[in-house]
């Protein structure tokens, strides 16, 4: 019997995605790939896997998915409150996200409700058994191509796993919760900055913006001020000779709201685009729920590629960082360690 | 003639030859897409991820922790400033189009009134035009076609269908296209061709590339038949439409 994870409800909008597909804009082939790289990769370490294996992005409401091999271990990544059922009859227990598990044939992972963002990410040690389409296995569905048969998932799916049983080995989680920043998003100005006026780049990054009902892998499309363009919509101020879409690129139609562009983005498009959202935020934006606000802060390309750079570290540092997940009732031989090394006491300390 | 870079974060920027559409400029944007594609498979411009050619910009896709916009613009330069020599390979497709069953083409009268020509004569300037593929985008394989006889320039329709079959071929502006899915879609139906212009199943799912000489062939329903089978059971062999020139 092939080792599988079986849908056996689905969740809101499931996809499996790596870190998207690339080399192929030019024949008007999206990236797709995760909405939040930060957690995609978080769930990928934590699973020992390399960081652009596909994963399962959660979209607002994860599915149940029950365990149809020996042993897999899992890694969660992101405000879940997933529950494990043992057996068909037995009550779901809470069990924690930001780490990994594992788990036997039989047990029913519950991957329940997202609080605080509209993505999480669940990784397998040793990744899914499919095939890529064009080098990747990210999912986009308006061509129906990568992923699990080029959708989301739905009940009765079963994605079929490359390894058979989990490898021997602790479970590992998250020292502390990844910081993703708060404060205003890191935008540059451009492409067509220069189809705004002044005032309609002041507005631009002087107003809040809030998400609308419209937020999807596509793009966001916030609610505010509307910023003027420099020549009236009228005498074409909002069209331009189609030209190429970066990820987070924020154009501007003629109804003057900012419209940011990231995984599913068309790669070519004729609305001028005001800023482009700076890559180390762009996690930040794949989180984002409607109804929440922001403000945009323009900085320089190179601010942006620094503090890119140093994300990047961080996110090295919090996998070296990563501790070992004791599993309930079991003893943390590597935290025994560690606390004997520090106060010299074996026992481990009466809870609070 | 002077470039402009525009920067679109700090994940990629636009290289932008002109703001206006023509085959000089058009050229420009090719030749550079492909000096670059050769630079990258000879290990130069570590770090550029992709470009994305368009009727008059480029945009080079870098990965800002192996590279940077400073390291990468004065290389791109250099590259311009050394010539951008056409000769790469061209290559001359040509599509089966069956423009007779007024099923495949809806809008056939209409740009025939409009334009003040008969149906044949609609027929043959969208035969009897110099084809080129600027861009694809919009959807997967989707592809802007310049070059369309002048006598059959029309806008876009006011009211836009809701669903345009896969494969319809359509004009509109001084272009013409063929959706590669079904989907919404303006310009005016004037014919179908039996192939997919995105198929997952076979190894180059996009047909069309962008710099792509293109013209079209007149079948008749019959024909259409034939092939629409083949290509349905995917037995057609697609390498008899390309004619590749040095």
């Amino acid at each position: 019997m092939t080792a599988a994870l079986k849908v056996v409800r689905a969740g809101l909008f499931d996809t499996l995605q790596d870190l998207g597909r690339r080399g192929f804009m030019a024949l008007g082939m999206p990236t797709a790939g995760a909405m939040d790289r930060v957690a995609l990769t978080l769930a990928n370490a934590l699973a020992g896997n390399s960081a652009n294996t596909a994963g399962l992005e959660i979209g607002v409401m994860g599915p149940d998915l029950l365990v149809e091999a020996d042993s897999v271990r899992v890694a969660l990544v992101g405000p879940l409150s997933p529950t494990l059922i043992d057996r068909p009859d037995a009550p779901p227990k809470p069990i924690e996200s930001d780490r990994s598990h594992l788990l036997k044939r039989g047990q029913t992972l519950r991957l329940g409700m997202i609080e605080g963002s509209s993505t999480a990410y669940l990784a397998v040690a040793g990744g899914f058994a499919l095939a890529p389409f064009m080098g990747s296995l990210s999912t986009y569905p308006r061509a129906g191509v990568g992923g699990f048969e080029g959708r989301k998932l739905a009940a009765g799916d079963a994605l079929p796993l490359a390894r058979e049983h989990a490898s021997p080995g602790d479970d590992r989680k998250l020292a502390t919760a990844f910081d993703y920043g708060r404060g205003p998003v890191r935008i540059v100005w451009g492409p067509q900055e220069d189809y705004f006026t002044d005032r309609g780049r002041r507005t631009f990054v002087e107003a809040d913006y809030r998400v609308s009902k419209e937020a999807d892998r596509m793009g966001i499309r916030f609610e505010g001020p509307t910023i003027e363009h420099a020549v009236s919509v009228a005498k074409g101020g909002a069209d331009i000779i189609s030209d190429g879409i970066a990820p987070g690129a924020i154009q501007v139609p003629g109804a003057g709201l900012p419209i940011v562009l990231l995984a599913d983005r068309q790669t070519v498009g004729g609305y001028p685009k005001i800023a482009t959202v700076a890559s180390v935020d762009l996690p930040r934006l794949g989180r984002l729920l409607p109804g929440q606000t922001v403000r945009f802060l323009a900085i320089s390309v190179e601010e942006a590629e620094k503090l890119r750079r140093e994300q990047e570290a961080r996110l090295l540092r919090a996998i070296a960082d990563f501790k070992v997940a004791r599993p309930p009732g079991g003893i943390d031989l590597a935290r025994l360690y560690e606390e004997n090394l520090i106060d010299g006491v074996v026992f481990e300390r009466p809870q609070a | 003639m002077s470039v402009r870079y525009l920067s679109c974060g700090d994940t990629a920027f636009t290289v932008e030859f002109g703001n206006e559409i023509s085959p000089e400029i058009n050229g420009r944007v090719m030749a550079l897409h492909a000096a670059i594609g050769r630079a990258k498979e000879t290990g130069d411009l570590t770090g550029v991820v992709e470009t994305v050619p368009t009727m008059r910009s480029l945009m080079v896709a870098y990965d800002p922790l192996a590279t940077s916009r400073a390291d990468l613009q004065p290389r791109i330069d250099l590259l311009i400033a050394r010539g951008l020599a056409a000769g790469m390979a061209s290559r001359r497709v040509t599509l089966p189009c069956c423009y007779d069953d007024p099923e495949f083409a809806p809008d056939l009268a209409e740009v025939a009134e409009r334009t003040k020509k008969t149906t044949e004569q609609v027929i043959a300037a969208h035969l009897a035009s110099p084809f080129k593929v600027y861009v694809l985008g919009f959807m997967p394989g989707l592809a802007y076609v310049a070059g369309l006889e002048q006598s059959l320039y029309l806008p876009r329709r006011t009211q836009p269908r809701v669903r345009v079959p896969r494969s319809s071929v359509a004009i509109a502006m001084d272009m013409t296209t063929i959706y590669p899915f079904e989907s919404p879609g303006g310009w005016h139906l004037i014919g179908r061709t039996p192939l997919w212009m995105f198929d997952k199943r076979r190894e180059q799912p996009v047909f069309l590339a962008p710099g792509d000489s293109l013209s079209f062939q007149r079948i008749d329903r019959k024909t259409y038949d034939r092939i629409a089978r083949d290509v349905e059971a995917g037995t057609f062999d697609w390498t008899k439409l390309v004619l590749v020139k040095e």
